[in-house]
């Protein structure tokens, strides 16, 4: 089984240098872009490659990047971001490419400038990773140094700055165009779409912003093809896929799979079943704004079109398992808590609704909870639905309570009717 | 008054950049670096280096829940609250946090040791429990540890 | 037009506009917040929210938000929907989740946006069950109250102070549901044009505090439109009183002056109407007893005016009807301006060119259409502030344009806009003695020396055709601004040039007309405007009278002359010396104002006059546009009467006859356009004053207006008759017609379901647009096609002289006006006396900032502390002007400075 992405990450040494990097293999495929291919070319084999974006919403990732205005007419500077502000609940992939292999990222990245002919790139860290953040800081200087960042990258004529910017907390970072604002030094608030950032992004410039991930496939593609890429996969969706679990498993963790494998081998043989004396009650297939799958739903392929078909969404791959000493009304208020501090406070369903949910949730598994409390929690899944909020934060929150509101009702009713939780774990705030 | 240091740093950023303004969380952390927290006086230090008004510096500082506008003590600590720590129990390292320090979420020692603070998932969800203690990460965290980890913040 | 249906119904529509514009043009009811037809669309509040269909056989259809949607030929939607009603009903619910229930006690409550938002999506019962948020709120200083906790996070008011008005010291703070509006510390509102605040928030949490010392509710007001009296620019007002005291100025909305938006001396400078210093009885001088009754006065002056010469003075302040009254009392020959006469010269240029015909003068409207503008010496922050609040708006769009053009973006995106242009600015070149906030979307600005500032707009101008006057020894600066500035000036369709006579010099008068007038031949829709000093100055002028320095000449010769001076405090614009000089020879001195000042000291007989909302009045602003505004109120007072309705009394009394008939200002202003061809059209400001619509009149008071019965009660048993008005069409009850009047008599806007002043959508042709049946205002000047006459010399290059100093006038924004200086409010924003010298100078006389420095002016004293600008160019000394009880000085002589 090929792993590309993380064939050279070992946590337990230290992550390679440049020239390890290069004597594995390293930067050949930036080489082969700049000097054998065309933008346009770099662009076309990623999209047939079918490389969907890994940041959660899954879009093909060429195809993103051929909406950047090409040739003497595009407004310049252009900029490319990586987006590795990993702030959704649950996720851990990011961090393992940041710290396991930070040139495979910058490689990835000065290929994809290259595509899009970007001047500038970011790579938009959030604050708590430190070891990312020096390992990237080494490795920017280390490629500065070889001739691979600057100008006139391997004499063809083509710049590229690349510099780190980290964060100073809030989920809203991650969200592409609100991103662009912190940027800028603004507010984390999303901007309308259209204009799309690879019209009107950063600086109000063409702008790219992809997953640190969706990068790290870029130079394997350039170097093996889109054919090949697409062979890695189980599914229609090209290449491996880091996946990840936490929660009361034998082996939590995170491992790069061929994506299109099932719920199941990954439970099961990767992460080693349920801890002991622990049942599994449901999963959030890809982060806190997925909604959960259950026990039923073991052999469903993990791809963007399987998971959505059971009903959910693929996110960012990495689970959540929640086991049945887990109140599920504490572990949604859990998000919900969080989704709700997380709002950026621009749009009205989100601001005055996720705390309004937050607070019923609360009071019920407070045992404080009212019969028509759940129907003003399914109103909000309603209302909050996608199109409804400015951006997908709000839309993102409801998807595991809408779910648990029709996997987990009995134990919604249970806390009404008994006014206690029966796991008796509110969370003490 | 932004000592030269602060003011290197910040022109280091200003200069990556198109205009000045877009500089001002770059140099809210470099003050904060600094300085441990952003005070009003800070703020204003900030805006007028950067040609912005208190209240647009302010907009920005308040937006970010890492900019500290209150004082905080000399360590801050980082308690992951989200959802696999939640799995994973990081209630019961709160509860042991709030009585070996006698605080809550929010507050700081009585003798500027130690701020204790809810954080958002900190991406180790694979070795959940987990906080950070100013610069440094310590994953599946159980309570038996605390007392050792606590002892090298002074 | 695109067709675009509306729930199944077919409608014509305006290609570009947004689906919440196009509905609320069709007059349908949307409910919305975030948007604001000045402000644009951000699509935050989700309050708009309607169903957009792919075609007629689209059953589930999508919910988008209507101010983020275009309309597009063929393009359905829906507004009943019930997913959309549901979810906008919605939107209300978690807005009141934390507003609190305090209609009741409200400013707002009445006239609340929110309130009538809520109502029109249905939303009634209250599901939430937990505690409200709360905030503290701050202190914003003496104009505007702030009541956080009834924010509903629209947005709106940083959108329209920070991003639409300039303003630094009002944002957003905190995220999530925290989020808070206001200011980094308590602390005074710095931008002059915080006031709207009050009308742009969408419920309570910015409000008129000067209204809130007296407050009524707004439904109870009796209102009248009004014009701004406190500049040049003539901003439409409404008016509101109860009670016999004037409550409010609120914005009235006129898409070519001043569309939303006023600037706080306009709208806080109302209070002296209700002030203790307002002259409420005749007075004769040197009696025992000086307040006398009508009768005794009219005896008196019986006499006086039937012996000896009579002339006038005239009022730069006081309406055409009542200059044109004194002018038909005294006789053609012996009326004068109140003014002196370098001011007059000026005017009389300013009136020569733009009655020329050759340059077009520009509204408020065309010079935000401008893609350039030019400001040649006119600090009009300070003096015209809702011009520079337009010039803003100008620079705003010009950089806009770009965005529109290239990607596309309709102009309403302002979200989208705004991230596109980031800190691009248009063309605005600042040319002024001091800094201003201006500068800070200027791309070019230049501090010199009024002679100068003349000399390079010759050079422009010479730039652009060398058959054009050169400056003599231009020195290389000179030449590399004009060079830049006549590149972009050739290049726009639309250049707009500002200047005026606060610089107090002919040179730049010159050149400003120079520049428009060959931008204006050279095929370019080009605009000129001239800042004038008081809100009738151009009326007044176009009268053509000669200055007060005239009426001192002639009294000189003269034993026996009585003078009748209306609404004008000499002091204020003619050295006292002089004034005195003049007071002393006249045998008789009657004088007819509002207010007590130093001049009315002076006069034997004092009359009280009407102020503008207890009298009906025309005049004309600095584009030329003569406006109507109308009585608001009656005064209790029967001898409380318009100037002109005295001086058509006075002249009777002259005249020996008794009342003849009845006057009416239609009657007045035919008088004049007759006697003064120049003012041909201005009889058609307004209706005539017997106007009204199927019999019926307009009335001033709301149909919601309370207490008519009753608010006398403790005075009468029986409810009082309506006051009669014969002089507009205007009444003063709640009957009357109640659909839309003609726009210059609009005395409030209401249209059921919009109690608040949004209501105003209903009355414009379209949001943002100009107002069913034109926007009010005649102008008097109009383009002719004829060729220019160019000034041919430009000014010699200002040289510093050895201790002398050219003294100048500096403005304040909030201190300056006459007028609004008797309000308490803003004497507590305004400044006291100072001077300025350049930082240079400061060192040659050995000062530092703050230290005093001694001047005489005419023969008088002044010790005035110092204030040191690096920008101000040398040899020139600035002294703050127009501040409550300052004198006039000797404006642009050469004056000593010492050192105290
Ligand atoms: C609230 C919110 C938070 C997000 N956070 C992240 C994040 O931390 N990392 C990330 O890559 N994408 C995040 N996304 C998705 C991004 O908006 C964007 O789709 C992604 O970075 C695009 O990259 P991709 O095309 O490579 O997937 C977030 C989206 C939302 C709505
Ligand atoms: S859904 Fe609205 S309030 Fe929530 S984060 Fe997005 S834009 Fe902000
Ligand atoms: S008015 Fe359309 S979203 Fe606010």
């Amino acid at each position: 089984m090929e792993r590309p992405l993380t064939q050279h990450i070992d946590l337990r040494r230290p992550a390679f240098t440049l020239k390890e990097y290069e004597q594995a293999g390293g930067y050949a495929a930036l080489k082969k872009a700049v000097k054998e291919l065309t933008p346009k070319e770099v662009q076309q084999v990623v999209q047939d490659s079918n490389l969907k974006g890994r940041g959660g919403a899954g879009f093909n990732t060429g195809l993103k990047w051929s909406f950047v205005p090409m040739g003497d007419e595009a407004r310049h500077p252009k900029y490319l971001i990586a987006n590795a502000d990993e702030m959704e609940p649950g996720t851990f992939k990011d961090r393992l490419l940041l710290e396991g292999n930070p040139h495979q990222l910058i490689e990835g990245m000065i290929i994809a400038a290259y595509a899009i002919q970007a001047d500038i790139s970011y790579i938009f860290l959030r604050w708590a990773y430190k070891k990312a953040a020096h390992l990237i800081r080494k490795a920017l200087a280390e490629a500065y140094e070889a001739g691979y960042l600057g100008e006139n990258i391997l004499g063809s004529g083509w710049g590229l700055q690349m510099h780190l910017h980290t964060g100073v907390g809030r989920y809203m970072c991650g969200e592409e165009t609100a991103l662009l604002n912190a940027l800028e030094g603004k507010r984390a608030t999303p901007r309308s779409k259209p204009p799309f950032p690879q019209v009107s992004g950063l600086f109000g410039k063409p702008t790219v912003v992809n997953n640190v991930e969706t990068f790290c496939c870029i130079p394997h593609i350039v170097s093996n093809g889109a054919e090949w890429f697409k062979g890695l996969s189980k599914s229609e969706d090209g290449g491996t896929k880091i996946y990840g679990v936490s929660g009361k498993v034998k082996r939590p963790g995170a491992w790069e799979l061929p994506m299109g494998i099932t719920m199941r081998e990954l439970l099961e043989e990767h992460a080693g079943g349920m801890a002991n004396g622990y049942q599994l009650r449901g999963v959030l297939p890809g982060g806190a704004s997925t909604d959960f799958l259950t026990t039923e739903h073991m052999d469903i392929k993990l791809d963007f079109k399987s998971v959505a078909a059971a009903g959910s969404r693929l996110g960012t791959g990495t689970m959540i398992v929640m086991d049945d000493a887990t109140c599920p009304v504490g572990f949604v208020h859990n998000l919900q808590h969080f989704f709700a501090q997380e709002s950026c406070g621009w749009c009205t369903p989100c601001r005055e609704g996720l705390p309004w949910v937050e607070k019923i949730l609360l009071s019920i598994e407070k045992g404080e909870g009212r019969e028509e409390d759940l129907d003003i929690l399914s109103l909000h899944t309603k209302m909050l639905g996608p199109g409804n909020t400015y951006c997908a934060l709000a839309t993102g929150a409801m998807e595991p309570l809408q779910s648990a509101l029709k996997y987990f009702r009995e134990d919604f009713e249970r806390h009404i009717h008994e006014k206690s939780c029966p796991w008796n774990g509110h969370e003490h705030r | 008054m932004l000592t030269q240091e602060e003011i290197n740093a910040i022109d280091h950023e200003v200069k990556l950049l198109p205009h000045k303004k877009a500089a001002v969380i770059e140099a809210l952390k470099i003050v904060q670096k600094e300085r441990g927290w952003v005070s009003d006086a800070s703020i204003s230090e900030v805006a007028e280096y950067l040609d912005m008004s208190p209240a647009e510096v302010d907009s920005v500082a308040t937006f970010y829940n890492l900019i500290f506008r209150k004082q905080v003590g000399r360590h801050v600590i980082l308690l992951c609250d989200s959802i696999s720590c939640y799995v994973m129990k990081y209630q019961e390292i709160y509860v042991a946090l709030q009585q070996k320090l006698q605080i809550q979420f929010g507050e700081t020692t009585t003798d500027q040791r130690f701020t204790l603070l809810p954080n958002a998932c900190l991406g180790c969800c694979d070795h959940a429990p987990a906080l950070m203690i100013d610069d440094d990460l310590y994953t599946d965290v159980t309570i038996e540890q605390l007392d050792e980890l606590l002892k090298k913040y002074s | 037009m695109p067709v675009i249906f509306i729930d199944n119904i077919s409608y014509n529509v305006k290609a570009g506009k947004n689906l919440l514009e196009a509905s609320l043009a069709l007059g349908l009811d949307l409910p919305y917040f975030c948007w604001h037809p000045a402000l644009g669309s951000v699509g935050a509040c989700r309050q708009c929210a309607v169903k957009v269909f792919k075609d007629e056989n689209d059953p589930q259809g999508r919910l988008v938000m209507s101010c983020m949607e275009e309309v597009k030929e063929g393009l359905r939607f829906s507004i009943n929907d019930k997913t959309a009603t549901a979810f906008r009903e919605q939107v209300i619910e978690w807005l009141m989740t934390n507003h609190p229930h305090d209609c009741p006690v409200c400013d707002e409550g009445g006239s609340c946006h929110l309130q009538d938002m809520t109502v029109m999506t249905g939303h009634d019962y209250r599901r939430y069950r937990f505690k409200k948020r709360t905030y503290r709120n701050q202190y914003l200083g003496p104009l505007v109250h702030h009541e956080m906790n009834r924010c509903i996070q629209c947005y709106r008011c940083v959108r329209y102070y920070r991003d639409y008005a300039g303003g630094k010291d009002l944002d957003v703070f905190a995220a999530h549901n925290h989020v808070y509006f206001g200011r980094e510390s308590d602390g005074v509102l710095e931008s002059p044009f915080s006031g709207n605040l009050a009308e742009v928030c969408p419920t309570g949490v910015f409000t008129d505090k000067t209204l809130k010392e007296h407050y009524t509710r707004k439904w109870d007001l009796t209102m009248a439109p009004s014009v701004c009296q406190h500049c040049s620019v003539g901003c439409n007002t409404i008016a509101g009183e109860r009670y016999g005291s004037l409550r409010c100025i609120q914005n009235r909305y006129n898409s070519e002056v001043n569309g939303y938006f006023l600037c706080d001396r306009g709208r806080y400078g109302y209070e002296f109407v209700n002030s203790e210093n307002r002259v409420t009885k005749p007075l004769l001088r040197n009696r025992p007893i000086e307040a006398v009754s009508e009768q005794e006065l009219n005896n008196h002056l019986q006499v006086t005016l039937s012996t000896g010469s009579l002339i006038g003075i005239g009022s730069p302040r006081a309406s055409m009807e009542s200059n044109f009254a004194l002018r038909q009392l005294v006789g053609v020959d012996n009326f004068y301006q109140g003014i002196s006469e370098d001011e007059a010269y000026l005017l009389r240029k300013i009136i020569g060119v733009l009655s020329s015909g050759t340059v077009h003068s520009a509204s408020l409207k065309e010079i935000e259409q401008a893609d350039a503008v030019l400001i040649l010496g006119e600090d009009i922050w300070n003096t015209a502030p809702r011009m520079a609040l337009s010039v803003l708006q100008t620079v705003r769009k010009m950089a806009a344009a770009d965005a529109t053009l290239q990607l596309k973006l309709p102009q309403w995106n302002d979200a989208a806009i705004k991230e596109f242009v980031q800190q691009e600015k248009g063309f605005l070149c600042n040319i002024t003695l001091l800094n201003s906030p201006l500068d800070e979307v200027a791309a070019s600005t230049l501090r010199m020396a009024p002679d100068d500032m003349a000399r390079l707009g010759f050079a422009i101008v010479n730039q652009m055709d060398a058959s054009q006057p050169a400056v003599d020894n231009p020195d290389d600066n000179l030449l590399y601004h004009a060079k830049s500035i006549a590149a972009v000036l050739q290049e726009a369709k639309r250049p707009v040039i500002i200047s005026g006579v606060s610089v107090c010099n002919e040179g730049v008068i010159n050149a400003a007309y120079n520049l428009a007038a060959f931008l204006t031949s050279s095929g370019k829709s080009a605009g000129l405007c001239y800042v004038v000093p008081e809100c009738n100055s151009m009326g007044l002028a176009m009268m053509q009278a000669p200055s007060f320095d005239k009426a001192v000449r002639r009294i000189e010769e003269t034993t026996d002359t009585t003078v009748i001076l209306i609404e004008n405090d000499l002091y204020r614009s003619i050295p006292s010396e002089e004034v005195e000089y003049f007071f002393k020879r006249c045998k008789n001195l009657i004088v007819l104002d509002s207010l007590f000042h130093r001049t009315t000291e002076k006069a034997q007989a004092l009359i009280p006059v009407a102020s503008f909302a207890e009298g009906d009045g025309t005049i004309v602003n600095y584009e030329g546009r003569a406006q109507r505004f109308y009585q608001v109120f009656m005064p209790s007072n029967p001898l409380i009467k318009e100037t002109w309705r005295w001086l058509k009394e006075l002249s009777l009394l002259r005249l020996q006859k008794s009342n003849g008939h009845n006057l009416h200002p239609d009657q007045l202003l035919a008088e004049l356009e007759t006697a003064l061809p120049q003012f041909s059209g201005i009889n058609q400001t307004a209706p005539a004053h017997n106007f009204s619509i199927h019999g019926e009149r307009i009335p001033r008071e709301p149909h919601r207006y309370s207490g008519r019965t009753a608010m006398l009660a403790n005075q009468h048993v029986s409810e009082p008759k309506p006051l009669q008005d014969d002089d507009s069409p205007l009444s003063f009850t709640m009957e009357g017609y109640k659909g839309i009047p003609p726009s210059s008599a609009v005395p409030f806007f209401w249209a059921p379901g919009w109690n608040s002043v949004q209501a105003v959508t209903r009355y414009q042709e379209e949001p943002g647009g100009s107002l069913k049946g034109g926007d009010p205002g005649i102008k008097l000047f109009d383009l002719n096609g004829k060729q220019p006459t160019y000034f041919k010399e430009p000014p010699e290059a200002f040289h510093t002289r050895q201790e002398k100093w050219l003294l100048l006038p500096h403005y304040h924004v909030l201190g300056s006006g006459e007028l609004s200086s008797y309000t308490r409010a803003l004497q507590e924003l305004s400044p006291a006396p100072y001077a300025i010298l350049s930082a240079n100078d400061a060192k040659r006389l050995a000062l530092a900032g703050g230290a005093n420095i001694r001047l005489s002016v005419a023969g008088k004293n002044y010790t005035l502390p110092v204030q040191l600008k690096k920008e101000l160019p040398d040899g020139i000394l600035l002294v703050t002007a127009g501040l409550l009880g300052a004198d006039s000085m000797n404006w642009n002589s050469w004056i000593k400075v010492e050192k105290v």
